[in-house]
């Protein structure tokens, strides 16, 4: 394997030592490219970015993503792109060498060197070894068969992705944190997963019996099969996993087996090479090990007896040792921890001791209808615990509490009622609730911003949502302290804040932009669920917000999304044009412009043999059938079917037609095949759903006949290629394409106009135009996109080919075959001056 | 569609989607839309928006409202009435459910259809 080097191995024999001395800085290298790692880069970076060349070894083969999110990437709620902490740019642009699936073996501390595997050595002056944990394995029979793996990394994730794919059925033996989000990614993935547990109770460690009890019920309402008390005695089977045995004699049978029972610090490079560890590296106030030249960061270390196995420490030995690094006195404190579970829909929050010893007091607080658990654990007038099931909101505030250790004995009646109550009223308000957290207060936990952080980032200029997320990263994980952030930035600024685009109709607070954004993050999959998880104000939304969410839902989620026609507008229930009459217009598709003897007798039929009073060729060179009634839709839709001829979508927000001039076939002036490549285009990008409307031409030179600069997606033919312009409008208001770039082949101009409307339907607002979208985000930005970022384009083209294999189903073909009926048909008639009024129903 | 004393029964409201409706033609008269909402109230309305005479069976139902597909009125179902800066009504019918079927007043019915057709 390839890897950029020139590491202080290859090149200080190279250098007389005494200018390296001079201009050289020393040369850190780190072992482990994960969260500890990279953060303790990024921290010194932070402080003086030229202060040390950094060499980043790392046992996988990715970048720095962000371990803690791997449970959604195994829900599906997450692509490993969301993930990624820092991309290859971060590591060119601070001139770190990563050197990827080639983990350190061996460190000489005498010589300065680290070797990995395949034989690389590099010398260091700063070693830091961040090599977090490894999985425990139980040593029980059979734990070393195919189909038994651990819940650590990517290809962990990876291996239990296949498995779902292929059906079956799951163990996972660990009913804590980790092997209950394995356990809930595997069954939102379709396997059917038992859960053994050796204790009586789940997550012992973080919750009380009573907040395991609500957690095991609410699993087991999910289909999972929780055995607690369960002890594993093998796992058993032929060549590959069978199943698991547990010692009570009962078997479950699996193709997949979860080993989550715990980790352990990874300390074995460590110990080989004579560093002082305990149950982890032991290391100082700095994270300075036994060797004054070796660091140590995260959960592999040792600090004053503790080890650590959630994320929060991390940041606060971080800083601490970047600080030592640069020569600044900041020792690191310990860290009080809390928990959080990441199974979408289950809250669970805890933090502290709750094992209610001497002196202690409990508050409960239960509401069973709403499946609501909350116990605060008092001693001396001091919060030490905190359990909430449920309704885990204040979790917070009372970790803020229990790290600040002040008598909560004003507050105590109130307490477990949250912050809002025991406040007073004052703090009924959200916004005085957020000022009266402290600045080391928790914001967001992905990535361990305080509050403190947020306030600086805020009041260095940072004066909008996405200005807080680019600069600290608050918010810009899983995004569920967005509201927390805003809040802030509604204190810092008063009037000031950058106000975000207005929202998205009255039923809301939201803008679009957030609305896509957190129906990405969350998952969501219905209008219902949007309205709920959002706050909506109105029980079923507007007009306005209903077919906005339905357009974001299907885009978010195709071929998984249930189309909800009752939120479309009439048009596009029922695939034709409403006229001021209430009738309707119908166009069939002619691909390109093309049309030929069969469809056009097809079209004067349908035109005698329903009356249809007017026809008409559109300006995007289609027919138009006026005054069809709604019941007579399907009848017409069948007789065009039968030309061959399918919807031509001109009363969608989606494609409506690819205008094309005659091009080099005939005309003499014709450049490229105009005609050829507009149906070519046409048939990839029919039936697509989008924001609004869009239109594309091809001209075959730049006569452009075709009018290709006031559409979505113009092509100009020239004699050395394709000239690709977006952005046209000719309506209202009419503007002409922005140029956005020139290529050489069709294919080309394919690829470029798929990526193109893939980046508009998934980042446009709904019944946003090109034309105003463009002028929003601005044309580098689509450039940036389109033109420079080749991964980037493939991405995005492959996404739109993959959502067309979902929408390219004539949807008249689907009326005339039955489907809703409904929707034409009226319901009987009624005949009141008959003397026996009774009529035929429909239904 | 069955007639017991005064109530019409049009059909099951299963027959209409949540947040849809379904139309009745009236012989002699205006075409009547039945309204079925998100909580699953019936409501009756003659087919036609005060404003230009939009199918109002076409539109989009929020709450007991329903979003004529022509300009975007909104329609009360209940009365009629347009909302907000708009002004105009639509006859109602009074309905009901009973047994899973919806039943229309039937004088309401002829009445409200033939005013607007004369």
């Amino acid at each position: 394997m390839d890897f950029p080097i020139g590491t202080g191995a290859d090149l200080a024999p190279e250098l007389e030592p005494t200018d390296q001395a001079d201009r050289a800085p020393p040369h850190l290298v780190v072992i482990g490219n994960g969260m500890a790692g990279c953060r303790a880069v990024e921290e010194l970076i932070a402080r003086d970015a030229g202060a040390y060349r950094v060499t980043i070894f790392g046992a996988e083969p990715h970048v720095n993503y962000n371990r803690i999110m791997l449970s959604p990437v195994l829900a599906g709620e997450k692509s490993f792109d969301d993930i990624i902490i820092n991309g290859r740019e971060w590591y060119d642009a601070h001139g770190i060498d990563l050197i990827t699936s080639d983990p350190v073996v061996a460190i000489d501390r005498q010589a300065r060197t680290v070797t990995s595997r395949s034989g690389r050595t590099v010398t260091y002056d700063k070693l830091l070894i961040a090599t977090g944990s490894d999985p425990f394995i139980i040593p029980i029979p059979g734990k070393d068969l195919p189909g038994v793996i651990s819940f650590r990394d990517m290809k962990d994730v990876d291996t239990m992705v296949a498995a779902a794919a292929a059906g079956g059925d799951a163990v996972v033996i660990g009913g804590g944190l980790l092997g209950l989000e394995a356990a809930h990614g595997l069954t939102l993935r379709g396997m059917k997963v038992t859960v053994i547990h050796l204790m009586p109770t789940l997550m012992e460690r973080q919750l009380d019996e009573a907040a395991g009890w609500l957690l095991k019920s609410a699993l087991e309402a999910r289909g999972q099969t929780i055995l607690t008390g369960a002890d594993t005695a093998e796992i058993y089977g032929e060549g590959k996993v069978e199943g698991v045995r547990l010692k009570d004699g009962r078997e479950i049978p699996a193709s997949l087996v979860v080993m989550a029972v715990g980790i352990r610090p990874s300390v074995a490079l460590a110990r080989d090479c004579g560093l002082a560890v305990g149950r982890g590296i032991q290391v100082d106030d700095h994270m300075v090990t036994s060797d004054a030249n070796v660091l140590a960061v995260g959960e592999c270390v040792e600090h004053d007896g503790q080890v650590y196995g959630l994320v929060a420490p991390l940041w606060d030995m971080c800083r601490s040792l970047a600080d030592g690094l640069v020569g600044k006195e900041s020792p690191y404190k310990g860290s009080v921890t809390s928990t959080k579970l990441k199974v979408s829909g289950i809250d669970v929050f805890s933090a502290g001791d709750f094992s209610s010893g001497e002196g202690c007091e409990d508050i409960v607080l239960r509401d069973a209808s709403r499946g609501i658990y909350k116990r605060v654990v008092l001693k001396e007038d001091r919060v030490i615990g905190a359990v909430l099931y449920g309704d885990t909101a204040d979790g917070s505030w009372y970790f803020d509490l229990l790290k600040k250790g002040e008598s909560v004995a004003d507050l105590r009646d109130l307490l477990i009622y949250g912050q809002a109550y025991a406040s007073g009223g004052a703090l009924a308000d959200p916004k005085a609730a957020v000022a009266a957290l402290s600045d080391d207060a928790e914001i967001c936990g992905c990535n361990g911003v305080s509050k403190g952080q947020v306030v600086a980032c805020i009041e260095k200029g940072a004066c909008s949502l996405d200005a807080v997320r680019s600069t600290c990263k608050a918010s810009a994980s899983c995004g569920s302290c967005t509201g927390l952030v805003e809040t802030l930035l509604a204190l810092q600024l008063g009037d000031e804040v950058q106000a975000g685009p207005k929202t998205m109709c009255k039923c809301t607070s939201f803008g679009h932009d957030d609305v896509r954004r957190e129906i990405v993050a969350q998952n969501m999959r219905s209008i219902p669920e949007v309205m709920q998880k959002l706050h909506w104000s109105t029980p079923d939304g507007c007009s306005s917000c209903r077919p906005a969410l339905n357009y974001y839902l299907l885009c978010a989620l195709p071929g998984e999304y249930e189309d909800d026609q009752q939120s479309r507008y009439v048009n596009e229930r029922l695939h034709a044009n409403i006229q001021k009459d209430g009738t309707y217009s119908v166009v069939p598709r002619m691909w390109g412009g093309l049309t030929n003897p069969r469809e056009l007798r097809a079209i004067a039929d349908v035109v005698e043999k329903y009356n249809a009073p007017m026809v008409k060729v559109t300006g995007g060179q289609r027919l138009d059938i006026f005054g069809i009634r709604k019941e007579d839709l399907p009848a017409v839709w069948a007789d065009l079917n039968a030309a061959g001829m399918v919807s031509g979508h001109a009363y969608g927000k989606s494609l409506r037609t690819v205008k094309t001039c005659v091009g080099s076939e005939w005309c003499r002036f014709g450049t490229q095949d105009s005609t050829g490549l507009g149906v070519k285009l046409e048939r990839m990008t029919w039936g697509s759903w989008m924001p609004h409307k869009f239109k594309i031409a091809v001209s075959g030179c730049p006569r452009n006949c075709a009018e290709a600069t006031i559409k979505d997606f113009g092509v100009v033919c020239v004699d050395s290629g394709y000239e690709l312009h977006v952005g046209g409008n000719g309506g209202m208001k009419v503007r002409a394409t922005d140029f956005l770039c020139k290529v050489g082949t069709e294919a080309e101009a394919m690829d470029t106009c798929a990526a193109f409307i893939q980046l508009y339907r998934e980042e446009a607002r709904y019944l946003e135009r090109t034309a105003p979208w463009i002028e929003r985000v601005g044309l580098e930005y689509i450039k940036a996109r389109i033109v420079e970022d080749d991964l980037g384009r493939e991405k995005l083209r492959a996404r739109f080919l993959f959502s067309q294999q979902f929408s390219q189903a004539d949807p008249w073909a689907e009326r005339v075959a039955g489907a809703a009926a409904e929707q034409h048909q009226h319901w009987g008639e009624f005949r009141p001056v008959t003397l026996n009024p009774i009529l035929e129903p429909a239904e | 569609m069955m007639i017991t004393g005064d109530w019409i029964d049009v059909g099951a409201l299963s027959a209409i989607p949540r947040r849809g409706a379904r139309t009745v033609p009236v012989m002699g008269g205006e075409e009547i839309a039945v309204f079925r909402t998100g909580d699953d109230h019936v409501y009756a309305l003659v087919n036609r928006c005060p404003h230009k005479g939009g199918p109002l069976s076409q539109g989009i139902v929020h709450g007991d409202t329903v979003a004529c597909p022509l300009h975007n009125w909104r329609i009360s179902l209940a009365n009629g009435a347009a909302q907000g800066n708009d002004h105009g009504c639509t006859p109602t019918i009074p309905a009901r459910i009973a047994a899973g079927r919806v039943l229309l007043d039937r004088a309401a019915m002829i009445a409200a259809t033939l005013k607007v057709a004369a």
